[in-house]
């Protein structure tokens, strides 16, 4: 049996570094941060105003990141089953660190549904847990670096 | 029984729908709970989870079964088909009017939440279009059939509240107090209604507008509703709601009778006093037994805490700014009728109703949804002396839910015939029902 030859077969060798984000995945990854931010903000201005239409702006904004978010964190999941040990470890945090901001935010979600003051003072420090693994998920995916260029 | 929650997001709005099936094996209307009616009704500490207790028993009809009324008495339909009967109004010949309609439909959606809870909430009610008609009943021979069934007048928009008084029929429209002329014998309006004066009807989150003439008909008093559970849509969305307007039958110029009262649902007047007196629905979602729906004499001038406070100066947290001095003003109301039981429909009762019913008041119970226990859905009698409320309320009309916790039908208003019979809406069924004493 003649050997097989593999010039372009891409068996990656272990030390190599993850790939980066596909580009629909990233642009999935970038809309929680400023969404759960949006929130964060819209809780500090009500709780400050007392003007219920920064408790709505908060809640619609909170059902976004969790809308796009949801696709991004099945995306991780999918990745997460694709990629093999060593990177596993690096794209599990990543999908942990992406889940839980959405299972932050859906909780946040349901506090934002009681009405006027009753969402607080719960939304605030959500908001701001959600809002910071929101940045701790995107940081994680963003700072995959490249291949290396090869010869 | 499963509780029916409501949440946000799709997924959410998917398992809430799942959630939504008909609830299983629920005892015949429960009762409110302990100590929740009456003058002095227990008020627990206000709680709510993440997720509100909701159940929404669903629509069954009612087949050949009917409601179930005390040994002595007897329950027919006497109109069918109709298109969303909320209040009736018998006139002096004996003719039922009947307003059919459904409103608050441009109230707009401003949270994921509003979506999802109006979903859920429609699961309990009847897809029939509201009517924006007066139906017109007539049993010519006196044999309780009411063999006439005819428009009387239409175009009208979600008619609610109906009081005849001095050849004036007033109809308290979604947006407006209209009257017609109306002589005796009348079945149909000789042409459309004049314009007495315009309700506040923005967003329309409490929509239905009740209404009753004072003694001698100089005065007439409309109930408004809040725009609001509880403020969430803003303070400015409820100026001149929450509140009872006298408005003067000849001009139309009004000015608030009583304020704070969430959504008074029904109002009527005292046979005797010329005291006026109404049901009002309170605040939801701070827990099962909070607030008590309630009956009261409505005092001229009073605060009755809503939004600040409940069940006089119980504070409600929810509320930003809150009002120190608003509080202090809040009165309690006269008589507790059960938290989320959805009191719609309210009149006195007379002495040929029966001994057991000679002297006290109806009150039509249209049924929860915020509560995993079902409330309501019955037709309840509040006995009075000496012109005030004594004693607990006793079921009068029952079997609105069927055994599996369906709603056949939901009672809506209650009107004393004064020749001895209670004619009842039942907007679920489309429905009206008149309960007589057996002869």
């Amino acid at each position: 049996m003649a050997a097989t030859p593999t010039p372009r077969s891409p068996t990656p060798s272990p030390t190599r570094p993850p790939r980066p984000l596909h580009p629909l995945h990233a642009i999935l990854l970038a809309f929680p941060l400023p969404l759960f931010l949006g929130a964060l903000l819209s809780d500090l201005a009500y709780n400050a105003s007392f003007h219920v239409q920064w408790a709505n702006f908060a809640s619609w904004l909170i059902a976004g990141g969790l809308l796009v978010g949801a696709f991004a964190v099945l995306w991780a999941l999918i990745d997460l089953f694709r990629t093999r040990a060593p990177a596993r470890t690096r794209a599990g945090l990543y999908f942990a660190a992406l889940l839980a901001m959405w299972v932050l935010g859906f909780i946040n979600a349901l506090v934002h549904a009681k009405d006027a003051f009753a969402i607080m003072p719960e939304a605030i420090p959500l908001s701001a847990i959600a809002t910071l693994l929101a940045l701790v998920a995107a940081w994680m995916g963003y700072s995959r670096r490249p291949p290396r260029e090869t010869a | 029984m499963r509780p029916l929650h409501h949440t946000l997001g799709a997924t959410a709005l998917a398992l809430a729908a799942l959630q939504a099936a008909p609830a299983t094996a629920q005892p015949q209307t429960a009762q409110p709970s302990t100590g929740q009616t009456g003058p002095d009704p227990a008020l627990p500490q206000p709680r709510r989870g993440l997720l509100p207790n909701m159940t929404i028993p669903r629509p069954a009809g009612w087949g050949t079964e009917r409601p179930t009324v005390p040994q002595g008495y007897t329950i027919q339909p006497i109109a069918t088909g109709l298109r969303i009967p909320r209040q009736t109004l018998v006139l002096p010949n004996g003719d039922i009017l009947v307003a059919e309609g459904s409103g608050g439909k441009q109230a707009p959606t401003v949270r994921p939440k509003d979506f999802i809870a109006g979903f859920i909430k429609s699961l309990g009610k009847s897809s029939t279009p509201g009517g924006n008609r007066l139906t017109l009943l007539r049993d010519a021979d006196g044999d309780g059939t009411y063999e006439l069934q005819q428009t009387f007048a239409e175009n009208l928009n979600a008619p609610y509240g109906l009081a005849l008084v001095n050849g004036s029929l007033f109809v308290a429209n979604q947006d407006a107090l209209v009257r017609f002329d109306y002589r005796d014998g009348q079945t149909q309006a000789s042409g459309p209604p004049e314009l007495v004066t315009d309700l506040p009807s923005e967003i329309n989150h409490h929509w239905t507008k009740s209404l009753a003439a004072g003694p001698n008909g100089e005065f007439l008093y409309v109930g408004i509703g809040s725009n609001s559970n509880i403020t969430e849509r803003g303070m400015a969305a409820e100026q001149d709601r929450a509140m009872v307007w006298r408005i003067d039958a000849e001009t139309g110029a009004h000015r608030p009778y009583a304020t704070g009262i969430r959504n008074p649902t029904a109002l009527t007047i005292q046979p005797g006093t010329g005291q006026l007196w109404a049901v009002a629905n309170e605040r939801d979602e701070i827990g099962p037994d909070l607030v008590p729906d309630y009956l009261t004499s409505v005092k001229e001038g009073a605060f009755y805490g809503w939004p600040y406070s409940y069940w006089g100066q119980n504070l409600d947290e929810r509320v930003r700014p809150q009002d120190p001095q608003k509080v202090a003003a809040a009165i309690r109301p006269d008589y507790a009728l059960g938290s989320h039981v959805a009191a719609l429909g309210l009149d006195f009762s007379a002495p040929t109703m029966g001994e057991a019913f000679a002297e006290g008041a109806f009150v039509g119970e249209h049924g929860s949804w915020n509560r995993s226990d079902p409330v309501g859905y019955k037709v309840v009698f509040v006995p009075f002396r000496d012109n005030r409320p004594a004693g607990p309320p006793v079921d009068v009309v029952t079997g609105f839910l069927n055994a599996e916790g369906n709603a056949r039908g939901r009672p809506v208003g209650v009107t004393v015939d004064p020749r001895g019979a209670l004619i009842i809406a039942d907007d679920l069924s489309n429905t009206v029902w008149r309960m007589t004493p057996a002869r």
